[in-house]
């Protein structure tokens, strides 16, 4: 039994029913939260461990043996991505634990957002193909009732959006499910790499690998099937968005990676659809930033625009892109929810989240604007932030096989991303307040405010800044002392690239 | 068994993806509805129907019988169809709260939360 594979997914359940038990009992529901979400965090470091020292950890549930059983198992790969999920999943929850009105308290917000958590390491550690379907069911409920929750218009619009999107990325999931299981009768992830690969009806397996793309395509969120993204994460309250913003579609680049990796590492084609995909989502997402004038709304595009990033590393499948691909998703998840946490303390503070209505924060509150330029400069890949380290590999990585376009664009995608960040700084930090005459209309409509505002948010201190400031020292750290993670990121790219390990591990040590 | 099951998967998958285009949400709640039991047939099909023999292994030769069928699609399949079925309460819920807080049921008429709003146009222009 190996405990370090099963806490990470069972200790926020644990706090969610504990929750759920604490009905109407509002601190202790928080501090469960809190708890459960340290816990988390605790059992991903000791797994990340694990697997620094000893290699893949492996469990087989129930001790059925592989490939009869459901696995969990632990590579670099998978163990990184859990670390940087909870870390950035734990911020938000103490964010929300200080923020959260009492009212959506009651309804059990809290219970959700660790069955989310839970789900999220669900499906970071599983090695089973109808397991990881189950873990994004389950990640999915428990983000439909955070979204869906509160009365604003475009709320109901957004999460329709989003709920419609998920079921049918879910159908499709499971249709490839089945699929995957009459071509070869098996689900386990190592079992299934070798056995497609002997399969001889090669047009399935091709029909197969589109149904996945698919289906993990529109969940992360890449270009044609991102729209739903930007349509709906601004939508709820500003202490929903830095959840969902970094964790949710990462686990979609995960599946992505880990299925192009273990089943179709030889279809020159799938690689090539993934690369264009890739290149087509960092310009989509980074363009339709542009325009916009609503922090989230425009911090949601550039979320699609690093999806692409993620997906670059997966269309060229060298161990060092596989490794850009890696340190690019650990750092994501931790910088974005870093920007989406200073989003909600400007809505907390002034709000409203409309560019043109902000301004003088910089004057107002100055380790917030510092935490925000942290995390900015990180996201645009400057010197020497993480998202520096990240780029860097992806773009050497591209050099290294030729492959020029895609290095283009990742580089003047990253200009572009860069010039958004200014405008967040310029408009809301920088520039003086905007007078009575230069505001016409009244930006936040009021009908929405009142409704909104029956609770009022549950601590307003200096405090609230505190995750966001967190999550940019580690954003920081990943930058400047980037050495020992990317050592970790680069035994993940090896392992990716060579699926052997992987199906040894599991296979091969089954007890 | 299976020539037969087939073109009715077809057709499930055909009619959702209809109704999943159609403006009502409600007609796009029952094209979920389709898509989800269009997948588990598939499954079901896709994996073999055999003769219908119990799967149950016969204590003297430790074989399942001859034609039986798979038993792990169907644990799949009862798995999905629970799953969906809670999903599905779900969204005719959030159906509901659409309609109550935006008074219609028309996609193209909810508020667009991906586009500037008319008086936000205003100011940009």
């Amino acid at each position: 039994m190996n405990w370090w594979l099963v806490l990470p997914i069972a200790l926020p359940f644990l706090g969610a029913v504990l929750g759920l038990v604490a009905f109407g009992k509002d601190r202790t529901q928080r501090t469960l939260a809190v708890a459960a979400a340290a816990g988390q965090l605790v059992a991903a470091v000791g797994l990340t461990h694990a697997v620094a020292t000893e290699g893949i950890q492996v469990m087989q549930v129930g001790d059925w043996r592989a490939p009869f059983g459901i696995t969990l198992v632990a590579d670099h790969f998978g163990a990184l991505s859990l670390l940087a999920g909870s870390i950035a999943g734990g911020a938000a929850i103490l964010y929300a634990a200080m923020t959260v009105d009492r009212r959506r308290a009651r309804i059990g917000y809290f219970s959700y957002a660790g069955v989310l958590t839970a789900a999220v390491a669900g499906a970071f550690l599983t090695g089973d193909l109808f397991n990881l379907f189950v873990w994004f069911e389950v990640m999915l409920i428990a983000s439909f009732v955070l979204l869906a929750v509160g009365r604003r218009p475009q709320q109901a619009a957004g999460a329709t959006t989003y709920v419609t999107l998920n079921l049918v990325a879910s159908a499709t999931f499971l249709t490839a499910a089945g699929l995957a299981y009459a071509l070869t009768g098996t689900l386990n992830f190592a079992d299934l790499s070798g056995r497609l690969a002997a399969v001889e009806q090669r047009e399935l397996v091709t029909a197969l690998a589109i149904l996945l793309l698919a289906a993990f395509g529109s969940k992360a969120a890449a270009y044609p099937l991102s729209a739903w993204l930007p349509a709906s994460y601004h939508t709820p309250a500003p202490d929903v968005s830095p959840l969902f913003a970094g964790l949710l579609t990462k686990v979609g680049v995960y599946a992505v990676a880990r299925s192009v990796t273990l089943f179709f590492p030889d279809e020159e084609a799938i690689r090539n659809v993934v690369l264009a995909g890739a290149g087509l989502t960092m310009v989509i997402g980074v363009l339709g930033a542009l325009g916009q004038y609503d922090i989230r709304r425009l911090l949601s595009f550039h979320i699609v625009s690093q999806v692409g990033y993620m997906f670059m590393g997966v269309g060229l499948l060298t161990p060092l892109a596989l490794a850009g691909t890696t340190y690019y998703m650990a750092q994501h998840m931790v910088t974005k929810t870093a920007l989406f946490l200073v989003a909600g303390v400007i809505e907390e503070r002034r709000g409203t989240g409309e560019l043109k209505a902000l301004g003088g924060l910089y004057r107002a509150n100055l380790p917030l604007a510092i935490v925000f330029a942290l995390a900015a400069l990180s996201l645009a890949g400057i010197p020497p932030f993480a998202g520096f380290v990240a780029k860097f590999t992806l773009a050497r990585a591209g050099m290294e096989i030729g492959s020029w376009p895609i290095v283009g664009v990742s580089l003047a995608v990253s200009l572009l991303t860069l010039l958004s960040m200014v405008k967040i700084w310029n408009e809301a930090f920088w520039k003086a307040p905007p007078t009575e005459e230069d505001v016409a209309t009244p930006l936040v409509v009021p009908a929405e405010e009142e409704s909104l505002g029956s609770a009022a948010t549950f601590y307003r201190g200096r405090a609230i800044l505190l995750p966001a400031a967190l999550l940019a020292t580690v954003s920081v750290m990943m930058g400047l002392a980037a050495g020992p993670l990317f050592e970790l990121a680069l035994s993940a790219g090896e392992e990716l690239s060579d699926p052997t390990h992987y199906v040894e591990a599991v296979l091969g040590g089954a007890r | 068994m299976e020539v037969l099951l087939a073109p009715v998967v077809g057709l499930l998958f055909a009619c959702a993806v209809y109704l999943l285009l159609q403006r009502s949400l409600g007609h796009v709640i029952i094209g979920l509805a389709l898509l989800s039991n269009a997948a588990n047939l598939f499954i079901f099909v896709a994996s073999g129907l055999g003769d219908g023999a119990a799967p149950i292994v016969d204590p003297l030769t430790k074989m399942t019988p001859e034609g039986s069928a798979d038993p792990v699609p169907q644990a799949l399949i009862l798995t999905a169809i629970v799953i969906g079925f809670g999903v599905l309460a779900f969204f005719i819920t959030l159906a509901y709260r659409v309609y109550r807080i935006t008074g219609t049921d028309d996609l193209e008429a909810l508020p667009a939360a991906d586009r500037p709003s008319a008086e936000e146009d205003g100011q940009l222009a």
